[in-house]
């Protein structure tokens, strides 16, 4: 590749216009100055290149060298990946720390992985075996439990000439490939991807298996698939980031790639201490160990925030190739449409909704575009899947603003937060009218084997807590007394599903993760409840007698019961409570009767 | 002039637009992106600026004084420098304008080293949490809303509230239970009045903190663009107090609305798309480029606890200041007008405000087992009881149920008894969470959903009195 060499003419803010850059392509990296800040070329119009610059540009001066590299940007790909923090631009921020100190510096280089740390490879291809792109050539144990399975790059294929096995750095050569046309290629744990190119992949696959976040108005009630996408937008405190920080802890995604785009410092430095100490509830290994963070925090160069979400996604389909479910998770997207809206007012383009480019929506199609099931190139046809999970801040909280409204035309669930119950501390604060999923019919199999009426409990609970509001809306007029026993029992009903069911202490030692099972258990208590009580209201039991019961407010605590068991005994004391009042209501009745 | 180095650097007298703050300059050479600017008038006055734009040898210059007598016969030098300030532990006990002039008649500060005001950003993987409970005496802060040591929690008020005696009386009791360490205040003003910077100035005085404070005052009638920098003269200050010379620093930002308008006048001027009511799209960023300076580092002993305050245009919480600010600090503590009315003081409205981080600082080894149960418990009892009142206002008080009733009889006692208390009355987290379980008898045992049963047991006034 030949480097360019231009020369600066403007700086403003994040954009840079330099000239002579001859023979650049939109999306090729430069680098900018004296001091080599990375950018990328976002425009060209004649002589001028328009460059979208990564770092700080305090200090530039016009004059000052622009060097093309004649390559886009590219994610580095290879063992040391997992339990790094990265900046946007794949620097290690741990690495940068340790060489610059705690405040950031500008121009600083490093590559993403280390060059020095040495990865015992073990082989799965042998001197003659005919091999193409995607096949797994050999494996790294990367931590205890990712499997780096190190395949042949995209684009190549041959037949293997030699191959290594034992410890090895990423740059050393593991294997040498001859190409059909008698190419010898070195092999390496390393290899590379333009981050704005989705990476290729065999076919699509049907989505059909939830990824269990162990929160149960997710999981129950508006689910995401694997490979799916869903959105979480909300008001400033709603619970954007603690919602996708649970997600980010319990889901059962093999691999985790939390992007705290353009978001607080101290929430990243809190994921970042918490997650070494905290186990995985399924394997009981760290979950720093399946887990990659990106963290261009708020006060990052705005322009890096764009690419910090491609490069999230470029390492999530790389691990989705090896045959992995991948969870992304963005905290937040607006902030990375800020960016987008940032370079496109610089670029002085024609501004649609609220200051935003025109492509915004294509821009927010595209991203959530490369969530997927697939079956990933090599012959083994292994399957993975990337689940994109963004969170949404919209300005004032008004859900109607370009970047909201845009994102949940595109997206499969979404969990819309209500800042109401956020006050009241109903966490997590979803919304249940507002929020929506596509997924219920493809998931239900797996739903159906834990209890076959699963569909029904989901719909009635839905359909209690639907009339549950409107009832409210009236007894706000004329009080609750005024209402007739049967609509208050739904009143009743609708309070133990929200403080027993839907609301979800993350910082609860059990509550915090709730296993499907769990969850299947306690909704249909919940709906048996209902039921039964029903009968009794009919009866003519008043709604406060029911109330009254201490078996029945016990109801709202089950959910912190570890043991199934625990649960069942629980709703054998309601059962004999509603049975006992049941009685009495019957003889009474008898007594009328006679 | 401190700001800037030496007087040395190119000088020119080509400014061929004057608009706003703005100048343009041309047929310059080499000028940097960013470089302080020292703009001398016909008048002799000098005011400074920075390289906004820079385009071959034409330069857009933001001046960030007094823009009355701005002309085209300026003289302009570049500095070939970033803007700097002077640092040592000599800033401790000053006060300073806007743009860094001493107010106090003492001299120019001298410092052993010169940092940049502008670019600062902690590398988050240095970060370390904010974990130690910071008592304020406040019941409402300490018991639902508590604050920890390099947070940022800002004040969300309107006109007429009394937020500044509720941050000078925050500034005044603030300790961390057990620790005896350096403390310093930085105060930063930003168009407020004389009156209220007197009041800071009193409060301080009254208490010895003036001693240990610094100020930067760009008061109301203060040129408006100075106020671009005047927070980052603060904040590069108490980063040198904090991270250099291990104090802990608390850095009062007021008002967070005058800092605001500036970026809004300057945004104007460059006749920029504006986002939301006019502010620039780019002002959270800008925002969290000042908000974000707050916080720990690991291996430092100092911090930085930040206490914005800003007075929500027409009392609007969507309104893009607050909104911003929300996104970007650690909670907020959100002042009511009604509240205020009814002579609860402080009058904080516990339902929206929020203290993100307090989860980390309360609990058992650090205050009491039982703190973020109760604080949880406030919050439901409490909305349920503002819901009974709306009611009330409705179908009248008598149709309310007996359990609607309970809980209107709740919130009313909450505000009384817990909101409420004096602007000198410091009290022990372990008194406002005795005053909490008060108030929490006042309702069925069953219903206390959001304790655990353990806590119910150990704390509730019935098993305890037993
Ligand atoms: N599931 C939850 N359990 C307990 N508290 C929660 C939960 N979700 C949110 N919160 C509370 O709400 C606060 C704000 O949540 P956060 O996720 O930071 O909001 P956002 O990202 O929308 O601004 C948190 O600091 C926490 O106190
Ligand atoms: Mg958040």
């Amino acid at each position: 590749m030949s480097q360019q060499v231009g020369a600066i003419k403007r700086i403003n803010g994040s954009l840079v216009v330099a000239e002579g850059l001859r023979g650049a392509r939109t999306g090729d990296a430069v680098y900018i100055g004296e001091l080599r800040l990375i950018g990328e070329v976002v425009r060209i119009s004649g002589d001028l290149v328009a460059l979208q610059c990564y770092e700080d540009t305090s200090g530039l001066r016009p004059g000052e060298p622009v060097i093309g590299t004649g390559a886009p940007l590219m994610a580095e790909l290879g063992p040391g990946l997992i339990g790094e923090i990265f900046d946007g631009l794949e620097r290690s921020e741990i690495e940068l720390w340790k060489l610059t100190g705690p405040f950031i510096r500008r121009g600083v280089r490093i590559a993403p992985l280390r060059r020095d740390r040495r990865w015992g490879f073990e082989s799965r291809v042998k001197p003659g075996d005919e091999v193409e792109e995607g096949d797994v050539i050999g494996v790294v144990q990367e931590s205890s439990v990712v499997e780096h399975r190190i395949l042949v790059p995209v684009g190549l294929r041959g037949v293997i000439e030699s191959i290594e096995e034992g410890s090895f750095t990423v740059d050393d050569t593991i294997a040498v490939l001859v190409a059909p046309d008698g190419r010898r290629i070195p092999l390496k744990l390393v290899q590379y991807w333009p981050v704005r190119i989705p990476r290729p992949y065999r076919e699509r696959m049907p989505i059909d298996r939830p990824l269990i976040t162990g929160q149960r108005v997710i999981d129950t009630f508006f689910p995401v698939a694997k490979g799916g996408t869903a959105a979480i937008p909300g008001g400033f405190g709603s619970g954007k980031t603690i919602t996708l920080q649970q997600i980010a802890k319990w889901s059962d995604a093999d691999i985790v790639i939390y992007i705290g785009c353009g978001e607080r410092g101290n929430e990243m430095a809190d994921i970042l201490t918490h997650f070494p100490e905290l186990e995985d509830p399924r394997t009981g290994k760290k979950l720093i160990e399946r887990a990659i963070f990106i963290a261009n925090v708020s006060n990052l160069p705005v322009a890096a925030r764009e690419a910090s979400v491609y490069m999230g996604v470029t390492i999530a389909e790389y691990f989705r190739d090896q045959g992995y479910d991948v969870a992304v998770i963005i905290d937040s997207t607006s902030r990375w449409a800020e960016a987008l809206r940032d370079i496109s007012g610089r670029l002085e383009e024609i501004p649609a909704e609220e200051g935003y480019p025109a492509y915004l929506s294509e821009r927010i199609a595209e991203l959530y575009e490369r969530a997927g099931r697939v079956v990933a190139l090599g012959r083994d046809r292994r399957i993975g899947s990337v689940t994109i999970m963004g969170a949404v801040s919209p300005p004032g909280g008004d859900f109607s603003e370009p970047v909201t409204s845009t994102t949940m035309r595109f997206v499969g669930a979404l969990w819309a937060l209500d800042t109401e119950l956020a006050y009241r501390r109903h966490f997590p604060a979803i919304n249940w009218l507002r929020s929506f999923t596509r997924y219920v019919e493809v998931l239900e199999d797996f739903w159906v084997k834990l209890d076959p009426q699963w569909r029904t409990y989901r719909e009635r609970a839905l359909a209690i807590l639907e009339e549950a509001s409107r009832l409210e809306e009236i007894a706000r007029v004329i009080g609750e007394k005024a209402l007739p026993n049967d609509q208050r029992l739904i009143l009743l009903t609708a309070e133990i599903i929200r403080e027993g069911f839907l609301v979800q202490n993350a910082y609860h030692r059990v509550d915090t993760y709730c296993p499907p099972e769990r969850q299947v258990k306690l909704l249909k208590i919940m709906i048996s409840f209902y039921d039964f009580a029903s009968e009794l209201i009919k009866l003519g039991v008043p709604v406060d007698r029911i109330r009254g019961l201490k078996s029945v407010m016990e109801l709202l605590r089950l959910k912190e019961r570890e043991e199934l068991e625990e649960i069942d005994a629980a709703y054998e004391r309601v059962r004999g409570d509603l049975e006992r009042l049941k009685a009495e209501y019957e003889a009474a009745g008898v007594m009328r009767g006679a | 002039m401190s700001l800037a180095r030496e007087k040395a650097g190119p000088v020119y007298r080509t400014v061929r637009e004057v608009r706003g703050p703005l100048l343009v300059v041309e047929g310059v050479k080499g000028v940097r992106y960013n470089e302080l600017v020292e703009v001398k008038l016909a008048d002799g006055t000098e005011i400074i600026g920075t390289v906004l734009d820079v385009y071959e040898n034409r330069v857009v210059v933001q001046v960030f004084g007094q823009t009355e007598g701005l002309s085209l016969d300026a003289a302009v030098r570049f500095t070939g420098d970033v803007m700097r300030i002077p640092l040592s532990e000599d800033l401790v006990g000053r006060i300073f304008s806007g743009s860094f002039r001493p107010l106090d008649g003492l001299p120019e500060p001298i410092g052993y080293e010169r940092r940049e005001i502008f670019v600062s950003v902690i590398n988050p993987a240095a970060r370390e949490p904010p974990s130690e409970f910071m008592q304020t005496g406040i019941s409402v802060i300490d018991g639902m809303n508590a604050l920890v040591r390099g947070q940022k929690l800002p004040i969300f008020s309107e006109a007429g509230l009394p937020h500044n005696i509720m941050a000078a009386q925050i500034a005044r009791q603030s300790t961390v239970l057990g620790s005896e360490e350096e403390f310093a205040v930085v105060f930063c003003a930003m168009g407020i009045k004389h009156e209220e910077y007197e009041y800071f100035r009193r409060e301080f005085e009254r208490t010895g903190a003036l001693d240990r404070s610094v100020m930067i005052l760009n008061l109301a009638d203060d040129p408006i663009i100075e106020r671009i920098i005047a927070p980052r003269i603060a904040l590069t200050i108490a980063e040198y107090l904090a991270f250099d010379l291990d104090m802990h620093v608390l850095a009062i930002l007021t008002d967070m609305t005058g800092y605001c308008e500036a970026l809004r006048s300057i945004s104007i001027a460059r006749e920029e798309v504006p986002a939301r009511k006019g502010y620039p799209g780019y002002m959270y960023s800008d925002l969290a480029s000042i908000y974000e300076r707050a916080g720990k580092i690991k291996g430092k002993k100092g911090s930085i606890t930040m206490m914005p305050i800003l007075t929500m245009p027409g009392g609007d919480i969507t309104h893009p200041i607050p909104d911003l600010t929300g996104y970007i600090t650690e909670g907020q503590l959100i002042l009511s007008r009604e509240l205020h009315g009814r002579g609860i003081y402080p009058p904080v409205n516990p339902l929206p405000s929020l203290s993100r981080l307090m989860k980390d600082g309360v609990g058992p080894r650090r205050t009491r087992e039982d703190h973020m149960e109760v604080a949880n418990q406030l919050y439901m009892a409490y909305a349920e009881g503002v819901r009974a009142r709306d009611l009330a206002r409705i179908i009248g008080e008598l149709s309310l149920s007996d359990r609607e009733k309970r809980y209107l009889k709740f919130a009313e006692e909450f505000e009384k008894r817990f909101i409420n208390q004096g602007v000198y009355e410091n009290r022990p987290i372990e008194k406002t969470l005795e005053i909490a379980w008060g108030l929490l008898a006042m309702l069925p045992e069953d219903e206390l959903v959001r304790i655990s049963e353990e806590n119910i047991r150990k704390y509730h006034p019935r098993y305890r009195s037993a």
